[in-house]
C-alpha cells in the first residue's frame, strides 16, 4: 500500500498528485513551485519506496506515463503532466 | 534524504566543475541546483553502489543501468539538441553564458533501457589493424589499443562504458 504525503495549500480546487524522485532537480522544482503558489498536493517519492511498494509505485506511474519519467503529475485523476512544465503548474493557482 | 554531508557534496561538485571545464563541458551555472544534483548522485551511490542519474529511476542492477551512470550515454546528444542533459547537471556553453535557459527535456533513453532493444553496434571490420579500436559510449572518444583505457581521458567514463568500434 502506498502512503502518499500531503502538502496543504490555499488552492485545492484540483486534485494534484505527484510521482517524484527525492534526488531529481526537476521534481524538487515542481514541489517548490506548488508550495510557493500554495497549491495543495499529494506525492509519492518512488525511489524511497521499499520492497513491493516500489514496484507498485512504478506500475502506477507507467499507467499514466509509459516512459516512467519524473515528475509525473496527475491532475484530477484524468490529466497527466510529464516533466517540470512551469506554465501547467502555474495554471493550478489561477483557476 | 540519506544524509550526505554538505562538505562531501561541495567537494565532489568542485571536482566535477573542474573536470568538466578541462574536458570542454559545462556544469549548470545555477550552483544550488547543480549541488543538489551532485547530492542526488552521491545518494544514489550510497543506495545502489553507482552514481545513477538523479532524475531517472535506477533498477539497482548496475549492468542494466550502466547507460544511466553519470555522465550518461545520452548527455552529449541532449546537449547538442536541447542545451542541457536530462537532469541538467551539464549544460551547453549557451546556457552556461545565460543566453538560453535550462528546461526540463524528454528522456531519449529507450523505455526499459537499452537492453530492451539490445543490438550490437555495427562493427566495421578492417583487415590488418594492428589493434582493435574502442569507442567511449559517453563522448565518442576512440583509441586503438589491446584493451580500452581504465578511464576515458576525455569524459572520465569508466572502462565498462567502452564498446569495440573496429
Amino acid at each position: 500500500m502506498l502512503e502518499p504525503k500531503h502538502v496543504e495549500g490555499m488552492h485545492n480546487k484540483h486534485k494534484v498528485f505527484l510521482y517524484t524522485l527525492t534526488t531529481c532537480g526537476w521534481c524538487r522544482k515542481a514541489k517548490a513551485l506548488l508550495q510557493e503558489l500554495s497549491v495543495s498536493y499529494d506525492y509519492v517519492d518512488v525511489d524511497d519506496q521499499e520492497g513491493s511498494n516500489r514496484e507498485l509505485a512504478k506500475e502506477e506511474v507507467i499507467k499514466w506515463n509509459p516512459a516512467c519519467s519524473f515528475p509525473t503529475i496527475v491532475l484530477d485523476d484524468k490529466d497527466c503532466v510529464v516533466g517540470f512544465q512551469e506554465d501547467r503548474i502555474r495554471e493550478l493557482a489561477t483557476e | 534524504m540519506r544524509g550526505i554531508a554538505d562538505e562531501r557534496v561541495a567537494e565532489v561538485w568542485e571536482r566535477l566543475v573542474l573536470e568538466a571545464r578541462e574536458a570542454g563541458y559545462c556544469v549548470n551555472p545555477d550552483d544550488t541546483f547543480a549541488r543538489e544534483l551532485v547530492r542526488g548522485l552521491l545518494e544514489n551511490e550510497a543506495r545502489y553502489g553507482y552514481r545513477a542519474c538523479p532524475c531517472r529511476l535506477a533498477s539497482g542492477v548496475q549492468t542494466r543501468d550502466i547507460d544511466l551512470v553519470c555522465p550518461c550515454d545520452y548527455r552529449d546528444a541532449d546537449l547538442d539538441q536541447y542545451g542541457v542533459c536530462y537532469c541538467a547537471l551539464y549544460v551547453s556553453p549557451e546556457v552556461n553564458r545565460g543566453e538560453k535557459t535550462a528546461a526540463s527535456i524528454p528522456d531519449r533513453r529507450p523505455i526499459g533501457g537499452p537492453a530492451a532493444e539490445a543490438k550490437e553496434m555495427e562493427q566495421v571490420r578492417v583487415a590488418g589493424l594492428a589493434f582493435p579500436v574502442w569507442r567511449c559510449k559517453v563522448c565518442g572518444y576512440l583509441c586503438a589499443r589491446p584493451q580500452p583505457p581504465l578511464v576515458c581521458p576525455v569524459c572520465k567514463a569508466g572502462k565498462e562504458r567502452f564498446e569495440r568500434f573496429m
